[in-house]
Protein backbone atom coordinates (compact mmCIF):
# COMPACT_ATOMS: atom_id res chain seq x y z
CA UNK A 1 0.00 0.00 0.00
CA UNK A 2 3.35 2.55 0.60
CA UNK A 3 4.32 1.77 -2.84
CA UNK A 4 1.10 2.81 -4.58
CA UNK A 5 1.24 6.41 -2.41
CA UNK A 6 5.10 6.82 -3.17
CA UNK A 7 4.40 6.14 -6.81
CA UNK A 8 1.68 9.15 -6.64
CA UNK A 9 3.45 11.64 -4.15
CA UNK A 10 6.52 10.40 -6.95
CA UNK A 11 4.42 11.34 -9.52
CA UNK A 12 2.91 14.68 -8.18
CA UNK A 13 6.11 16.27 -7.08
CA UNK A 14 7.50 15.35 -10.98
CA UNK A 15 4.60 16.95 -12.11
CA UNK A 16 5.38 20.08 -9.93
CA UNK A 17 8.39 20.60 -11.16
CA UNK A 18 7.14 20.42 -14.77
CA UNK A 19 4.61 23.44 -13.79
CA UNK A 20 7.49 25.20 -11.90
CA UNK A 21 10.20 24.80 -15.20
CA UNK A 22 7.26 26.45 -17.29
CA UNK A 23 6.89 29.12 -14.36
CA UNK A 24 10.94 29.70 -14.87
CA UNK A 25 10.66 29.87 -18.94
CA UNK A 26 7.56 32.06 -18.55
CA UNK A 27 7.52 34.41 -15.46
CA UNK A 28 7.05 37.88 -16.81
CA UNK A 29 8.64 39.49 -13.74
CA UNK A 30 11.86 38.75 -12.06
CA UNK A 31 10.34 37.73 -8.57
CA UNK A 32 7.90 34.98 -10.48
CA UNK A 33 11.38 33.16 -11.79
CA UNK A 34 12.92 33.66 -8.52
CA UNK A 35 9.86 32.12 -6.41
CA UNK A 36 9.59 29.35 -9.06
CA UNK A 37 13.02 28.28 -8.61
CA UNK A 38 12.66 28.29 -4.98
CA UNK A 39 9.65 26.27 -5.07
CA UNK A 40 11.71 23.88 -7.83
CA UNK A 41 14.52 23.65 -4.65
CA UNK A 42 11.48 22.68 -2.18
CA UNK A 43 9.87 19.68 -5.03
CA UNK A 44 13.94 18.36 -5.27
CA UNK A 45 13.91 17.94 -1.48
CA UNK A 46 10.46 16.23 -1.45
CA UNK A 47 11.99 13.91 -4.18
CA UNK A 48 14.77 13.36 -2.34
CA UNK A 49 13.24 12.51 0.87
CA UNK A 50 10.44 10.14 -0.99
CA UNK A 51 13.88 8.26 -2.60
CA UNK A 52 15.08 7.47 0.30
CA UNK A 53 11.60 6.47 1.61
CA UNK A 54 11.66 4.25 -1.59
CA UNK A 55 15.30 2.47 -1.22
CA UNK A 56 14.46 2.04 2.42
CA UNK A 57 18.02 2.29 3.28
CA UNK A 58 19.51 5.35 5.37
CA UNK A 59 17.55 8.67 4.63
CA UNK A 60 19.49 10.81 2.31
CA UNK A 61 19.03 13.13 5.25
CA UNK A 62 22.37 14.89 3.89
CA UNK A 63 21.58 15.53 0.91
CA UNK A 64 18.09 16.96 1.38
CA UNK A 65 19.59 19.87 4.14
CA UNK A 66 22.18 20.62 1.54
CA UNK A 67 19.22 21.78 -0.75
CA UNK A 68 17.71 23.03 1.53
CA UNK A 69 20.42 25.29 2.72
CA UNK A 70 22.08 26.15 -0.72
CA UNK A 71 18.37 27.07 -1.95
CA UNK A 72 17.79 29.48 0.73
CA UNK A 73 21.27 31.06 0.25
CA UNK A 74 21.19 31.52 -3.52
CA UNK A 75 17.39 32.90 -3.11
CA UNK A 76 18.48 35.57 -0.48
CA UNK A 77 21.51 36.31 -2.49
CA UNK A 78 19.74 37.20 -5.77
CA UNK A 79 16.64 39.04 -4.02
CA UNK A 80 19.38 40.96 -2.47
CA UNK A 81 21.32 41.86 -5.52
CA UNK A 82 17.99 42.82 -7.18
CA UNK A 83 17.07 44.99 -4.18
CA UNK A 84 20.54 46.72 -3.53
CA UNK A 85 22.84 45.98 -6.52
CA UNK A 86 24.99 44.42 -4.10
CA UNK A 87 24.74 41.08 -2.12
CA UNK A 88 27.11 41.81 0.54
CA UNK A 89 27.69 45.93 1.89
CA UNK B 1 -0.01 -2.10 15.06
CA UNK B 2 1.64 -2.22 11.94
CA UNK B 3 -1.27 -1.78 9.85
CA UNK B 4 -2.36 1.16 11.47
CA UNK B 5 1.14 2.91 10.58
CA UNK B 6 0.93 1.95 7.46
CA UNK B 7 -2.58 3.60 6.62
CA UNK B 8 -0.78 7.04 8.57
CA UNK B 9 2.72 6.62 6.49
CA UNK B 10 0.10 6.07 2.98
CA UNK B 11 -2.35 8.88 3.75
CA UNK B 12 1.02 11.22 4.33
CA UNK B 13 2.44 10.44 1.62
CA UNK B 14 -1.05 11.08 -0.42
CA UNK B 15 -0.93 14.57 1.75
CA UNK B 16 2.37 15.36 0.48
CA UNK B 17 2.23 14.52 -3.26
CA UNK B 18 -1.02 16.14 -3.51
CA UNK B 19 -0.32 19.88 -1.97
CA UNK B 20 2.56 19.59 -3.61
CA UNK B 21 0.88 19.42 -6.70
CA UNK B 22 -1.21 21.97 -5.64
CA UNK B 23 1.22 24.32 -4.69
CA UNK B 24 2.83 24.37 -8.20
CA UNK B 25 -0.29 24.07 -9.68
CA UNK B 26 -1.30 27.31 -8.47
CA UNK B 27 2.13 28.58 -8.99
CA UNK B 28 1.32 28.12 -12.71
CA UNK B 29 -2.13 29.34 -12.67
CA UNK B 30 -2.66 32.35 -10.30
CA UNK B 31 -2.52 35.12 -12.21
CA UNK B 32 -1.17 38.35 -10.15
CA UNK B 33 2.34 38.37 -8.89
CA UNK B 34 1.77 38.36 -5.41
CA UNK B 35 -1.30 35.40 -5.62
CA UNK B 36 1.61 33.24 -6.91
CA UNK B 37 3.42 33.95 -4.00
CA UNK B 38 0.61 32.17 -1.74
CA UNK B 39 0.42 28.65 -3.44
CA UNK B 40 3.87 27.70 -3.22
CA UNK B 41 3.98 27.96 1.00
CA UNK B 42 1.55 25.18 1.01
CA UNK B 43 4.11 23.08 -0.85
CA UNK B 44 6.80 23.83 1.41
CA UNK B 45 4.78 23.39 4.96
CA UNK B 46 2.58 21.01 4.05
CA UNK B 47 3.73 18.45 1.25
CA UNK B 48 7.49 18.46 2.42
CA UNK B 49 6.68 18.73 6.03
CA UNK B 50 4.05 15.47 5.24
CA UNK B 51 7.18 13.80 3.35
CA UNK B 52 9.61 13.75 6.22
CA UNK B 53 7.01 12.51 8.77
CA UNK B 54 6.09 9.60 6.55
CA UNK B 55 9.46 9.37 6.35
CA UNK B 56 10.34 9.18 10.01
CA UNK B 57 7.60 7.29 10.68
CA UNK B 58 8.18 4.59 7.81
CA UNK B 59 12.34 3.98 8.92
CA UNK B 60 10.84 3.29 12.71
CA UNK B 61 8.55 0.94 10.81
CA UNK B 62 10.77 -1.05 8.59
CA UNK B 63 14.54 -0.43 10.26
CA UNK B 64 13.08 0.19 13.77
CA UNK B 65 15.43 3.15 14.17
CA UNK B 66 14.21 5.82 15.31
CA UNK B 67 15.69 8.97 13.96
CA UNK B 68 14.64 12.93 14.34
CA UNK B 69 16.94 14.08 11.61
CA UNK B 70 14.28 14.46 9.11
CA UNK B 71 12.55 17.09 11.31
CA UNK B 72 15.45 19.90 11.08
CA UNK B 73 14.72 19.64 7.15
CA UNK B 74 11.11 20.69 8.08
CA UNK B 75 12.49 23.26 10.46
CA UNK B 76 15.17 24.74 8.43
CA UNK B 77 12.25 25.36 5.81
CA UNK B 78 9.56 26.66 7.94
CA UNK B 79 11.81 28.77 9.72
CA UNK B 80 13.57 29.94 5.75
CA UNK B 81 10.34 30.15 4.04
CA UNK B 82 8.70 33.36 5.33
CA UNK B 83 11.95 34.96 4.55
CA UNK B 84 12.08 34.39 1.29
CA UNK B 85 8.24 35.47 0.97
CA UNK B 86 9.35 38.98 2.55
CA UNK B 87 12.31 39.21 0.09
CA UNK B 88 10.47 38.30 -3.45
CA UNK B 89 7.25 40.80 -1.38
CA UNK B 90 10.14 43.38 -1.35
CA UNK B 91 11.04 42.94 -4.70
CA UNK B 92 7.60 43.51 -6.27
CA UNK B 93 7.09 46.57 -4.33
CA UNK B 94 10.66 47.76 -5.55
CA UNK B 95 9.91 47.44 -8.90
CA UNK B 96 6.56 48.19 -9.37
CA UNK B 97 5.41 50.66 -7.17
CA UNK B 98 7.05 54.53 -8.38
CA UNK B 99 9.49 55.50 -5.50
CA UNK B 100 7.16 58.63 -5.64
CA UNK B 101 4.03 56.69 -3.98
CA UNK B 102 5.78 55.06 -0.93
CA UNK B 103 4.66 57.23 2.66
CA UNK B 104 7.59 58.86 3.87
CA UNK B 105 9.75 56.15 6.61
CA UNK B 106 9.48 58.84 9.48
CA UNK B 107 12.97 58.24 10.59
CA UNK B 108 14.94 60.66 8.99
CA UNK B 109 16.51 57.64 6.85
CA UNK B 110 15.20 56.48 3.54
CA UNK B 111 13.46 53.05 2.24
CA UNK B 112 15.90 50.16 2.84
CA UNK B 113 16.16 49.71 -0.56
CA UNK B 114 16.61 53.04 -1.19
CA UNK B 115 19.32 53.87 1.15
CA UNK B 116 22.39 55.08 0.36
CA UNK B 117 24.21 54.04 2.99
CA UNK B 118 24.76 50.13 4.47
CA UNK B 119 25.11 51.61 8.09
CA UNK B 120 23.48 54.92 8.47
CA UNK B 121 24.72 58.20 7.81
CA UNK B 122 27.88 58.76 7.60
CA UNK B 123 29.20 60.77 10.21
CA UNK B 124 30.48 64.65 10.61
CA UNK B 125 34.32 64.94 10.74
CA UNK B 126 34.73 67.04 13.54
CA UNK B 127 36.29 70.74 11.97
CA UNK B 128 38.51 72.62 14.17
Amino acid sequence: MIGYALTYALGCFGIALACNLWRVLRGPTIADRILALDTMVINMIALIVLYGIRQGGPLNFEAALLFAMTGFVSTVAYAKFLLRGNIIE
Amino acid sequence: MEPAFEIVVTALLVIAGTFGLIGSFGLLRLTDAMQRLHAPTKATTVGVGAALIASVIDLYLYRSELTWQELLVAVFLFITAPITALFLAKIHLHQTVPRDLLPPTGTGRDWATFDQTANGPTPELPKD
